[in-house]
């Protein structure tokens, strides 16, 4: 312990080495920073709004500012934490290594995606402290175009700029994976969390240039007063949702197939088993991601549709549940028969199956026409929504986030505060957001600064829920700090899993690898040696 | 019943409750899933905990007949889901051909209603028991939407288009109507009541006899509209000279300059009064004025409640 090894992280500790670094392990946690940044922003404004709408009437703030809050906390968790959380982070991370590769195919362009995203970033924090912006993170035209009084140009400009941060990321990630894959990984035994992000990029390269150019067409109307979505200037207001949903309802699937590649990673290695149905498991991936391109026009059943387009997107949207559904099956099956252990992890894995099936679920409801009518622009979707992105996404980059935690940092976090954590998130989660699903059958629309009486037991509820859930969060920051500093250092395979980015010491040095891995066996082969060895040896 | 009630809204309308039916078998489908998953990891989780660092499990032995029948199973279900709402959608898009027609107008942070009978109002809509209404909607500035939970209806309301929503209250009461798209500072605010009442209170309150002044239907304001916008210059049957004539001009199919046929519905009448070069009527020049800034939505509204009545 007197001399400890050089890895990426001590290997030279000026803030230069980090600035220009060209390691994607390094570019990983810079992303990690700058995300976090941006989470723990969405989540003070969440805070903030869960308290007002205690009661029904205004208490502490204006509607304009209520309105500014409920944009804050929707833009910056999905274009500023969301999108880029797993890929950006766990996938620059992790991908290199479970191919057996060094680094990424294009080194200088990832970092150049993390400067982008960063100025993205700085644009959309700039449109929250000249005012912030009230068109909600849908920007729906003519208000955005036309009759909004706040920063729409600054935040869409930020949006524009981070889509090619995301368009870098997802262009590295297919040449990586088609080109830098070790010695016998085959196609069908690379670790499934590769293929998630395989079928993420392929969504992030087709839709984020259609989002790029819708928001920038906003702005050109609002700038010039070019008639492009605005009736009194001859556009077409429903144009933009056609446009804006192509992207953002793909946007979905950019955040939620990263996490299935997580679930997986973590389900097979505390159950010691290969994922049941491997290849399905793979495939659906890819099902999702083109489906997933089909289905937009789901979020417009009450937008004046015809009804005929209405009928075909309604039975596109419920084909996406099928390959969603399979997954769920095969990750319950891969449960059967194995040896099952519940660490921090594993917990979040299980708690995703959950919520992700009630997310999955409640998606039925919404894609039923008749439902959606009543449903639509309620608090049943946004309660939807969260058991997906939050339940789902949030759950997920956590899980992968405990788990590769001794990878990245060479350090454990306490595993009973670890566990207990888990717990109070996944309460504070259901607490939260149960509620809203009733209350938002009962009518309440979404959006609602001041709403009526009758609706506030169960805006009670799910305040206490969000204050559970911050609770949780702020645990959780205090223990990973912690152990940082003063965690267990941890050995090259903690979990005793079988991918390859088990085999190099933890923290990694910046090689990767010494001599390039060759596979002979296939993912998650857990009756290999490896997975039952100690391994003590590299803590010097 | 009574629990259940609570978790569902006042059922007000001739489709509220076969709404609720649907929604309480995808609850039931939801509930059954839920209970099996959970069940089931669960039982795994607790049947196959690790008892020792040496357990080896088996290999995963994979087993297509199951996939397949996950797989299937879902297919059918969700085709069902598909089926049942697609069908009950049709009838809640298609308003009954007797149904009476409401004018609505939205705009920031207000809701305007226009009866028949001439009697307007502000964010509360009056409806008699058991008739079928019809609403045809505009926007003056950005997308609204009219919801009225009780009634399980809900549509947008457009700037530039028309819009169609209906119901057949079947529950005397007051309801509340809301704004579900968000429209800006106010959005919240944007919200009111719909009271549903006896046919004769209607008939009532409609004809205004708890009101002083005379009022105007739709119709009739319409025409006074059109003679003091000097249509009647061009577009008199009698003149027959500058403008096409407007009687029975409503639905029936239009020839243009261009040779396309188009059929002359609210939209292209609204078309033709605030962009009339558009779709110039074969047979005539291109002289008509536009009207877009002089008359507003509400206005345009009776003007074309006026043709549709010639």
């Amino acid at each position: 312990m007197t001399k400890s090894r050089t890895h990426y992280l001590n290997v030279n500790h000026t803030v230069g080495s980090w600035l220009f670094t060209v390691d994607h392990k390094r570019i990983g946690l810079m992303y990690l920073g700058t995300i976090l940044f941006f989470f723990l922003l969405g989540g003070i404004a969440a805070v903030l709004f869960r308290v007002e709408l205690m009661t029904p009437g205004s208490t502490l703030m204006e509607s304009e500012t209520y309105n500014r809050l409920f944009t804050m906390h929707g833009i910056t968790m999905i274009f500023f934490f969301l999108v880029p959380s797993i890929p950006a982070v766990l996938g620059n991370f992790l991908l290199p290594i479970m191919l057996g590769a060094k680094d990424l195919a294009f080194p200088k362009l990832n970092l150049a995606s993390w400067y982008v995203f960063t100025i993205g970033g700085l644009l959309g924090l700039g449109s929250i402290i000249f005012g912030g912006v009230d068109t909600g993170w849908t920007f729906y035209t003519p208000y955005s175009s036309t009759y909004a009084n706040s920063q729409v140009i600054l935040a869409a400009l930020g949006i524009f700029i981070a889509g090619f941060a995301s368009i870098m990321t997802g262009l590295n990630f297919i040449v990586t994976i088609h080109k830098m894959r070790a010695p016998g990984l085959t196609w069908f035994r690379l670790p499934l969390f590769v293929w998630a992000h395989y079928a993420t990029s392929i969504i992030i390269i087709l839709g984020t240039p259609v989002i790029a150019i819708t928001i920038l067409l906003v702005a050109i109307e609002r700038i010039f007063q070019v008639g492009i979505f605005d009736p009194a200037l001859g556009g077409d207001p429903v144009l933009f949702q056609h446009l804006f949903w192509f992207y953002s309802h793909p946007a979905v699937y950019i955040m939620i197939l990263p996490g299935m590649g997580v679930i997986s990673e973590i389900i097979a290695c505390f159950s010691r088993k290969r994922i049941f149905g491997y290849k399905v498991v793979a495939m659906s991936s890819l099902a999702i991601a083109i489906l997933g391109f089909f289905v937009w026009g789901h979020h417009m059943f009450v937008s004046s549709q015809s009804m005929y387009a209405g009928m075909v997107f309604s039975i596109l949207s419920f084909l996406v549940a099928i390959p969603s559904a399979i997954k769920v099956f095969n990750w319950t099956a891969t449960l059967y028969g194995g040896s099952i252990k519940l660490d921090t992890p594993m917990l979040y894995a299980l708690g995703f199956i959950g919520l992700f099936t009630i997310g999955g679920l409640t998606g039925l409801f919404l894609a039923t026409m008749a439902i959606n009518i009543h449903v639509h622009d309620t608090y049943f979707v946004v309660a939807h929504f969260h058991y997906v992105m939050v339940g789902g996404m949030v759950m997920a980059f956590f899980g992968g986030l405990h788990f590769w935690w001794p990878k990245m940092t060479g350090r454990h976090f306490s595993e009973m505060l670890g566990r207990i954590t888990a717990v109070v998130i996944f309460i504070g989660f259901n607490l939260t957001f149960f509620p809203q699903f009733i209350v938002g059958y009962l009518g309440m629309p979404r959006r609602y600064h001041i709403y009526p009486e009758e609706f506030q037991i169960f805006h009670v509820l799910s305040t206490a829920g969000a204050a559970v859930l911050a609770v949780g969060y702020l645990l959780m920051a205090a223990y990973l700090f912690h152990s940082l500093i003063l965690g267990k250092r941890s050995s090259r395979n903690p979990w005793k899993a079988i991918g390859l980015e088990w085999t190099i010491p933890s923290p990694p040095p910046t090689e990767n690898f010494i001599d390039t891995p060759v596979v002979d066996y296939e993912a998650y082969d857990y009756s290999l040696e490896r997975a039952y060895e100690d391994d003590e040896e590299d803590h010097s | 019943m009574n629990i259940l009630s609570s978790f569902l809204p006042d059922q007000a309308s001739t489709l509220a409750a076969d709404v609720d039916q649907l929604y309480l078998f995808l609850i039931g489908v939801s509930m059954f899933f839920c209970l099996l998953i959970g069940g089931l990891v669960i039982g795994f989780v607790f049947k196959f905990r690790r008892r020792s660092d040496a357990d080896r499990p088996a290999p995963t032995r994979e087993n297509h007949g199951l996939e397949i029948l996950w797989s299937v199973i879902p297919l059918v279900l969700v085709i069902i889901m598909f089926v049942w709402g697609a069908v009950l959608f049709y009838k809640q898009w298609r308003p009954p051909a007797d149904a009476m027609e409401i004018l609505v107008t939205g705009k920031q942070w207000m809701w305007k209603m226009q009866h028949p009978s001439g009697r307007s109002e502000i964010n509360d809509l009056h409806v008699p028991l058991g008739r079928p209404i019809r609403l045809t909607m505009t926007s003056e500035d950005v997308i609204h939407s009219f919801f009225i939970p009780a009634f399980r209806t809900k549509a947008d309301v457009v700037p530039g288009r028309y819009t169609r929503t209906w119901f057949t209250p079947t529950q005397l009461g007051s309801f509340h109507l809301f704004c579900a798209e968000y429209c800006g500072a106010e959005h919240s605010l944007m919200k009111g009541w719909v009271h549903v009442v006896e046919e004769e209170e209607y008939e009532r309150w409609a004809r205004g006899d708890d009101l002083d002044t005379a009022l105007l239907s739709p119709v009739e304001a319409g025409e006074r509209l059109f003679t003091e916008l000097g249509c009647m210059a061009c577009h008199n049957p009698d003149s027959g000279a500058l403008g096409p004539a407007l009687d029975g001009l409503f639905m029936s199919e239009v020839t243009l300059v261009d040779g396309r046929v188009v059929v002359a519905d609210e939209a292209y009448i609204r078309e033709s009064i605030l962009e009339p070069m558009a779709k110039v009527t074969a047979g005539y020049q291109p002289l008509m004025p536009t009207y877009k800034g002089q008359i507003d939505e509400a206005q345009l509204m009776q003007i074309i409640s006026y043709i549709k009545s010639l």
